[in-house]
């Protein structure tokens, strides 16, 4: 035991000592939380759109001002006829094009009939739909303002609550994600590297014939960083609960609690990582791209796993992101109790005690051979 | 020259000699190019609705028949008690709660107005709202025709009446993987690029054979433009490679000239080599090297308008996309790809990265040149 805290001191002083490496430990948590809370949203505002307007009367006027006070469009650019729209979304900026039939506010008076056309680039499917429903509600809404406040007989009122997120804020989605993913790739990749180097200088050998186990020398490697790791997670819930105003409902201690399990979960896939590879480069690289792209894609912050094709959705259950991503939601945002994510932590302790107990069969066998 | 010429030869022999290498740059990149598209769709469907029924009357159960024969929304399970609904949200079960009261059918028809409560799960917001639409859009259906089976209407009153068309360019049928593809591969040629460039020039310097370099007779300048030549080399290769899976699995074809997506990742490459090279000037460790990039590109990755759409972002962090070469190439990429821009729309891009790399390279090089 004495040995083992020995080892634990000395793979403190090596990470103390590196001042730059801890800084951008410490930096990078806090960097990404504030900007991927401020700055990431599903939502779609200040889309930049165009007018091609071939009647320029009262009505299309009056509507055109109404869609430029909604902050979701930005009218960037006056068009004066068809053949400008497509060079103007192949410049790249404008989003959607709204086109006035001639004579649009007589035919609407006279004939009750006149219409619009939007036009927008669907390029991007999301951003696409999304503008051309935003800006029709709002021409419906200019439509019933026509129709005047005549009150309809047997009306079904429906009264919509928005529970957990009243405000709809990004960041109550975001940062539980972030936490997963910014916890996930740090552990990981600095344990990974811990290991690997040793090996890729050959002082491993040396660790390995030392008087204790193999496994207790893998350990002592890992402390350090669950301690760092620690602190980061601190740093991420004071900013996200003081800066982002994300509200940490449920008990703190359940969150640490879980956070540190899936801390521990991270520095076991960092330590598989580097069972399976001999330089630093490849450790690296396949934690980086092997866990970067797939965590963001496949935790289902970003997207919804719901629609991704079944193999998909297989392969997002062996990714221990996914899970603490649920449960933070759970715990955090709902405030619900230990019951709510009992099964999701088993899976969490089941995927580290698997890759704990294969990585260290791995170095084992390293050193009978 | 011929110095220039060798060191490329080191380095290509050096980079084939290790298997893991070519797994790394080659066979991941495309397992991921392939797999990870399909998980992208932002599209919200498959809401889940979960309903407590008070009422049981016929108009409760037409109701229901609507909502879940609507397409959008599924039933997600059908409640006696409040509590059974909220566990059902709690568990994301359920992506809204709808509660029908008592005495719904009645109060209807009496008083003319009734009220309904619906709860909906909002963690994520956009999927919140859109449900919440969706549900209040095929009430609103429902409510038209009860009215318009018991209420005759004054006949024919004259309304003024906006259609509206509209059409999707581009994409008419809002195909997410034709959106993503071009954008994921230039996130894997980034990590390729600038990564492995950081990482294999602090490795001389870790090992030390740096030393060595710098005391033979080879020019600094040979030096590092021989180090860069064979990243830029396989970079192309795996654009190339990209280019071609993105054509066998997803069927995308650019619409526009594919010389100008390579005119744009050959400059693209000296910019984001010379992000690789900086770094790596920076960096005494290998692992230093590899945080550091790690969160240059995390950020620049998740603020490239990759997932979200830069217009929504706050104005610093449209400013941050200013100098974010990745943010230039996605956009180039799904320009030239979907809308079939031209040499004159991607110019102004083009130019940016350009900028970024006669920033870069030098600053780099005079950096390296100072610290040896």
């Amino acid at each position: 035991m004495k040995q083992f805290l020995i080892f634990v001191k000395k793979e403190w002083l090596h990470i103390l000592r590196d001042r730059r490496t801890l800084f951008i430990l410490f930096g990078m948590p806090v960097a990404q939380i504030l900007i991927f809370g401020f700055a990431l949203s599903n939502e779609v505002k200040n889309s930049k759109i165009a007018i091609l307007d071939h009647s320029n009367d009262a009505v299309s006027q009056y509507l055109i001002q109404k869609i430029e006070a909604s902050n979701y469009f930005e009218i960037v650019e006056n068009l004066d006829s068809d053949l400008e729209i497509d060079a103007v979304f192949k410049k790249g900026n404008v989003r959607l094009v709204l086109v006035f039939e001639p004579a649009f506010s007589e035919k609407l008076l006279n004939q009750h009939e006149a219409s619009i056309q939007l036009i927008s680039d669907a390029s991007d499917p999301n951003v696409g739909t999304t503008l051309v429903n935003y800006c029709s509600s709002i021409i419906n809404d200019y439509q019933n303002e026509l129709l005047g406040t005549t009150k309809l007989p047997l009306r079904i009122k429906a009264e919509v609550r928005m529970i957990y997120n009243p405000q709809l804020k990004a960041a109550y989605n975001f940062v539980p994600g972030v936490m997963a993913m910014v916890l996930l790739l740090i552990c990981s990749l600095m344990t990974s590297v811990a290991i690997v180097r040793e090996k890729e200088l050959g002082t491993m050998e040396i660790l390995l014939v030392s008087p204790i186990k193999p496994a207790l020398v893998i350990i002592s490697k890992t402390i350090p960083y669950l301690i760092l790791s620690f602190i980061n997670i601190c740093s991420i819930l004071l900013l996200s609960y003081f800066v982002l105003d994300v509200p940490i409902k449920g008990s703190l201690v359940l969150l640490l609690g879980e956070s540190t399990l899936f801390i521990i979960t991270s520095l076991a896939l960092g330590m598989f990582v580097s069972s399976v590879t001999t330089t630093q480069t490849a450790a690296m690289f396949g934690t980086l791209v092997g866990l970067f792209m797939p965590t963001l894609m496949f935790s289902g912050f970003m997207f919804p796993v719901d629609n991704m094709p079944v193999p998909l959705q297989l392969i997002s259950n062996i990714l221990p992101s996914k899970w603490f991503f649920y449960i933070v939601k759970s715990v955090m945002i709902k405030g619900l109790g230990f019951y709510a994510v009992w099964k999701e932590t088993l899976i969490l302790i089941g995927i580290t005690v698997f890759m704990f107990v294969v990585s260290i069969r791995n170095f084992d066998k390293r050193l009978v051979l | 020259m011929r110095t220039i010429y060798f060191i490329i030869q080191k380095e290509f022999s050096q980079f084939f000699r290790d298997k893991a290498n070519i797994q790394m740059l080659l066979i991941m990149p495309i397992i991921q190019l392939i797999l990870l598209p399909m998980a992208a769709n932002y599209e919200v469907k498959n809401i889940q609705l979960f309903i407590i029924d008070f009422d049981h009357s016929s108009y409760s159960s037409q109701m229901i028949q609507k909502i879940t024969s609507s397409g959008y929304i599924q039933l997600a399970g059908i409640g006696h008690s409040y509590k059974s609904g909220m566990e059902a949200l709690d568990k994301d079960k359920a992506d809204i709660l709808l509660e029908i009261p008592v005495g719904f059918e009645k109060t209807l028809i009496r008083e003319d107005e009734i009220t309904i409560s619906a709860s909906v799960n909002a963690v994520n917001g956009q999927r919140a709202s859109l449900g919440a639409q969706y549900l209040l859009t095929i009430l609103k259906d429902f409510n038209q025709e009860i009215r318009t089976k018991w209420v005759q209407f004054p006949k024919f009153k004259p309304v003024p009446i906006i259609q509206i068309d509209h059409s999707y360019w581009y994409n008419p049928f809002m195909n997410y993987k034709q959106f993503m593809v071009p954008g994921i591969l230039v996130i894997l040629l980034t990590m390729i690029g600038a990564n492995m460039s950081a990482l294999n020039l602090v490795k001389e310097k870790e090992i030390g054979t740096i030393e060595q370099i710098n005391v033979s007779p080879i020019r600094k300048h040979h030096f590092i433009i021989g180090k860069l030549i064979p990243f830029w080399i396989l970079g192309q290769v795996v654009l190339s490679i990209g280019l071609m899976v993105a054509w066998l699995v997803y069927g995308i074809i650019p619409v526009g000239h594919i010389s100008l997506i390579y005119l744009f990742s050959s400059v693209y490459l000296l910019a984001i080599l010379g992000l690789g090279l900086l770094i790596s000037t920076i960096a005494h460790t290998q692992q230093q090297a590899m945080l550091i990039s790690f969160f240059i590109m995390m950020i620049f990755v998740l603020l490239s308008g990759l997932y979200t759409s830069i217009d929504s972002m706050p104005k610093w962090a449209q400013f941050i996309t200013k100098l974010n070469p990745i943010a230039y190439f996605v956009q180039v990429m799904r320009m030239v790809i979907m809308k079939g821009s031209g040499f004159k729309d991607i110019l102004p891009h083009l130019l940016s990265v350009l900028g970024m790399a006669i920033v870069l390279i030098p600053w780099a090089v005079w950096n390296y040149r100072k610290k040896s």
